[in-house]
């Protein structure tokens, strides 16, 4: 039985018979500069996502260093030195390496097309430099390891980073061009978004992903410039000895702390919509339901991008601003959290009289659910003026900003890795070894960050290599849980290089999604997508009635639609 | 540590009124995590896919549903916001009769020095009952000073005044955390907060910084201590952040651009108050900190004797 759920055996037959000349998006062209100069938004999505991968890797590894060292009290196998190296180097490989391009990289690029029903991205020679950018940028922060000393944090706050080892100038270099990846990526998605659709691919019919990449694109284009000036200061200080932010040459440091937060505060949500998109799709799909409140959670991505640049003052209620300023942005922090507690509503409210199904990327869209939350609230918490003077700077705060970033982000990325896995490398992976790392992480990720939420509110300052006796137990709690989810994610990893070889061959559409990249394409789509544009009829979650027609043969396909109960039924 | 489960024991005129607030957005949001938790189970349950289940139907959005999930909401985040605008600005603003205090951070230390001119080292002595407000600059680059107990933080900056106050309600001993990142010894920039009835701290402050009795290397050694140098500076030959006393007296020191120089009375001056004038070999990347230069004359010199002990 075909595994497509929207189109007669007869299209697909045809379009097979159409395509046993040149083969699918991987199997057309095989050589190494075939990858490596492609500029088809699928391939370069995949060099996004092995890049970020091992970026991913790195990261994590010197977080789990991170966590080692604070296992027993007192210094055990890290120096002072290289605890503050690591910790570093784990903050700006993971912000500027993995979770910034990570989703917008490479499921961004891999479906933003497919999904409005385009060739490829309106720029595609862009979209390959924007990569290269950005592979040259992660490079740099590699240089700067092997060079050495680099121990700022990755908020690079001066003076100190105007003081330390003379690496951090490699850093803000590298920084400086993967900001100029991530700008150019965003226009490229910005202008796909609006000239590159279907027929009939109308505002209102884009998947919710195409709308978070849209929103995200925006703060891309509107905040990194920003980014790109600070750093740019920062390294012209250091290099001529001009007084911008050092004191000691008649700088000001808040001023420093204002311009790495305008970009920062919204760079969360550079790392957080994309997410946002993917848990929409996960939710409709393995509820076969429409997503409630559409519209609500497609706008409310553009108001966090839009309200997004106005709260950056939150992270400075200790810095010495003026109490008025501080004020206001507490509240506006609390009206940007209105509109995500809104989406949290709606996806809940999506499983309401659905079918719902737990394979793998549901249980992290579930996942996300819950650990989202708890991000979101405890948000709340650091947003409250005279509470947050006494969590600021605490692993209290650490605690949140984990939450929301390995709890939303990640978990999202994991659930859309495995539901996208099949359309990518055209192959399934274990589902049971799936569920069992999913969970593994799970709490794993709740022991390592709930007890650093206790830890922070109980007074443990951030950013130290030792403690105090009275904080050792939730000390360990933390390291343990974060084996816990080094388990599960060195198990993902597993799992999913047996599949690539391995691997069942799945279908054109295993999960019975009803967006065009299962609907319209091959198990692995082809070079340029679709054999014919796709005539859009209906929108992107319309299981129960789905009219997406080729242009020719809108009749027949019609005819071919399937009735509920096939609908109804769990075919994987 | 006493306390809650999620905070320290409180010991200062605003501390319990802001765990009030931080206990009332915390049952807030647990009561919300767990409304939203038990939804999605039953959701998950009840509509959970099986063979022979019904097909999924389409659902019509409530307006009064999605208007109420929106103002719920919004109304209990602006009582929040309300309640800790409120203390915000109590936090922010010390009474007038405020026993001052001037702080100095430095990597990796904190100086206090009283009206009366007595200064301490890792140690802020006052008195309970009685509002006292902390005027603090920083010697380097950021640092920030923290108080678990008295739920106070307050970033110190270089070349600029920040202030922080609070009023102790018991005598005790409590921690000070610097909470701004600052280099190798982030963490080991740690002090007491000491609090005296009223009457015990004019009889401490009496007696603070006089000194003129002691032997020149006993207050050598007790300054080895109070400022920090054992940090970093050892006196049984190990090397830690910075070279060991031990021995150090006469011998021949090698610095970093090569030349070499015998270690006198005058070099340990200098080494002290000027520590970048020589850099010993080897140290170039983490030099001594430039924060020694208020030590006055006669601790300079018990320094030096101290120094001069260790053989
Ligand atoms: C944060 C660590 C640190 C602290 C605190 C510190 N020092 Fe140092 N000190 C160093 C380092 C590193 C060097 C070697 C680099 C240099 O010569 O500047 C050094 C060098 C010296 C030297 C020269 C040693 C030699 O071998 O020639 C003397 C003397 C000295 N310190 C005295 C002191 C005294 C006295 C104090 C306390 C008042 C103190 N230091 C506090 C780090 C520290
Ligand atoms: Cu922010
Ligand atoms: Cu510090």
């Amino acid at each position: 039985m075909t595994e497509d759920i929207d189109r007669s055996e007869a299209a697909q037959a045809r379009d097979a018979e159409e395509h046993s000349g040149h083969g699918d998006y991987i199997t057309h062209a095989k050589s190494i500069r075939s990858w490596m100069f492609s500029v088809d938004h699928k391939r370069i999505g995949i060099l996004y996502a092995v890049t970020a991968a091992i970026a991913f890797l790195a990261a994590g590894v010197f977080a789990l260093l991170v966590r080692a060292e604070l296992l027993i009290p007192g210094e055990t196998f890290l120096s002072a030195q290289s605890y503050n190296q690591l910790f570093s180097l784990h903050g700006i490989v993971m912000v500027f390496g993995f979770i910034i391009p990570a989703i917008p990289g490479f499921l961004g690029n891999f479906l933003l097309p497919i999904h409005l029903g385009a060739k490829d991205v309106a720029f595609p020679r862009l979209n390959l430099f924007s990569y290269y950018l950005y592979l040259l940028g992660v490079i740099l922060i590699i240089v700067a390891m092997v060079v050495g000393s680099v121990d700022t944090g990755w908020t690079f706050y001066t003076p100190y980073s105007a003081r330390t080892g003379p690496a951090v100038l490699f850093l803000a270099m590298a920084v400086f061009i993967a900001g100029f990846a991530s700008i150019f990526t965003g226009i490229n998605f910005i202008v796909t978004v609006h000239k590159m659709r279907a027929p009939g691919m109308t505002w209102n019919r884009l998947p919710l992903f195409v709308w978070s990449i849209y929103s995200t694109s925006i703060v891309q284009v509107l905040a990194t410039p920003v980014l790109g000036i600070t750093v740019l200061l920062l390294f012209l200080e250091r290099l001529l000895q001009i007084g911008i932010f050092d004191p000691a040459l008649g700088g000001d440091p808040i001023l420093f702390q204002h311009f790495f937060w305008f970009y920062s505060h919204p760079a969360v949500y550079i790392m957080i919509l994309p997410g946002f998109g993917i848990i929409s799709e996960l939710i409709a799909t393995f509820s076969r339901q429409r997503i409630y409140g559409y519209m609500a959670i497609a706008l409310s991505s553009v108001a966090i991008a839009m309200l997004g640049f106005l709260v950056w003052g939150h992270h400075m209620f200790v810095s010495g601003q003026s109490v008025i300023s501080s004020v206001i942005f507490s509240l506006i922090t609390y009206l940007i959290g209105i509109p995500s507690g809104i989406k949290v509503f709606n996806w809940i409210a999506t499983m309401y009289k659905g079918s719902i199904s737990f394979k793998t990327p549901m249980l992290y869209a579930l996942s996300f659910l819950v650990l989202f939350t708890i991000g979101g609230v405890t948000g709340i918490m650091v947003g409250v003026l005279a509470v947050d003077i006494h969590l600021h700077d605490t692993y209290y705060v650490v605690g949140h900003f984990h939450y929301v970033m390995m709890g939303g982000t990640v978990i999202a990325l994991l659930g859309g890795l495995h539901y996208w896995w099949p359309k990518i490398t055209g192959r399934m992976y274990n589902e049971v070894c799936g569920q069992i790392a999913a969970f593994l992480i799970f709490v794993g990720l709740n022991l390592t960050f709930f007890t650093q939420l206790v830890l922070g509110s109980r007074g443990m300052p951030r950013r130290y290599n030792d403690y105090l006796p009275e904080f050792t137990f939730l000390h360990q709690l933390s390291t343990i849980g974060s084996w816990i989810m080094g388990l599960g994610l060195f198990l993902v990893l597993g799992y999913l290089l047996v599949s690539l070889f391995r691997g069942k061959k799945a279908g054109a559409n295993p999960w019975g999604g009803a967006t065009l990249e299962w609907t319209h394409t091959g198990p692995r789509p082809d070079p340029h997508n679709f054999h014919r544009t796709p005539f859009v009829t209906r929108g992107p979650y319309e299981f129960d009635r789905i009219g997406i027609t080729h242009t020719e043969t809108a009749e027949a396909d019609r005819d071919a639609d399937p009735p509920d109960v096939v609908l109804n039924q769990d075919r994987t | 540590m006493t306390g809650s489960f999620w905070l320290p024991d409180g010991a200062s005129t605003l501390s319990s009124e802001i765990d009030s607030l931080f206990h009332f957005v915390n049952w807030a949001s647990i009561i919300l995590f767990v409304g939203v938790v038990v939804a999605i189970a039953y959701l998950a349950y009840r509509y959970r896919r099986r063979p022979g289940g019904p097909a999924p139907m389409r659902v019509k959005p409530n307006k009064m549903v999605e208007i109420s999930w929106v103002v719920l909401p919004t109304i209990l985040v602006l009582i929040v916001f309300n309640w800790g605008f409120r203390l915000f600005v109590e936090q922010s603003v010390a009474p007038p009769n405020a026993y001052e205090v001037y702080v100095r951070g430095a990597m990796w230390k904190w100086d206090f020095e009283y009206p009366t001119g007595a200064v301490t080292t890792n140690e802020l002595h006052v008195p309970v009952d009685r509002p006292v407000r902390l005027v603090m600059s920083s010697a380097d680059v950021l640092h920030s000073f923290f108080v678990p107990a008295f739920r106070v933080k307050q970033d110190v900056l270089p070349k600029r005044y920040s202030a922080v106050w609070f009023e102790a309600t018991r005598v005790d001993t409590f921690q000070v955390f610097c909470t701004e990142y600052c280099g190798m010894g982030h963490s080991v920039m740690l002090a007491s907060v000491i609090t005296h009835s009223q009457g015990d701290f004019e009889a401490w402050l009496a007696s603070a910084g006089v000194d003129e009795d002691t032997p020149l290397p006993e207050l050598g050694a007790q300054l080895y201590q109070q400022q920090a140098c054992i940090g970093c500076h050892t006196l049984d030959g190990t090397e830690i952040i910075g070279p060991t006393f031990a021995g150090l007296y006469g011998k021949t020191e090698t610095l970093d651009d090569g030349s070499t120089v015998v270690v006198d009375d005058d070099y340990l001056r200098e080494s002290i108050v000027d520590p970048n004038a020589k850099i010993v070999q080897g140290y170039a990347n983490v030099p001594m900190p430039a924060g020694y230069t208020g030590l006055s004359e006669r601790q300079l010199s018990a320094l030096i004797a101290f120094i001069r002990e260790q053989q």
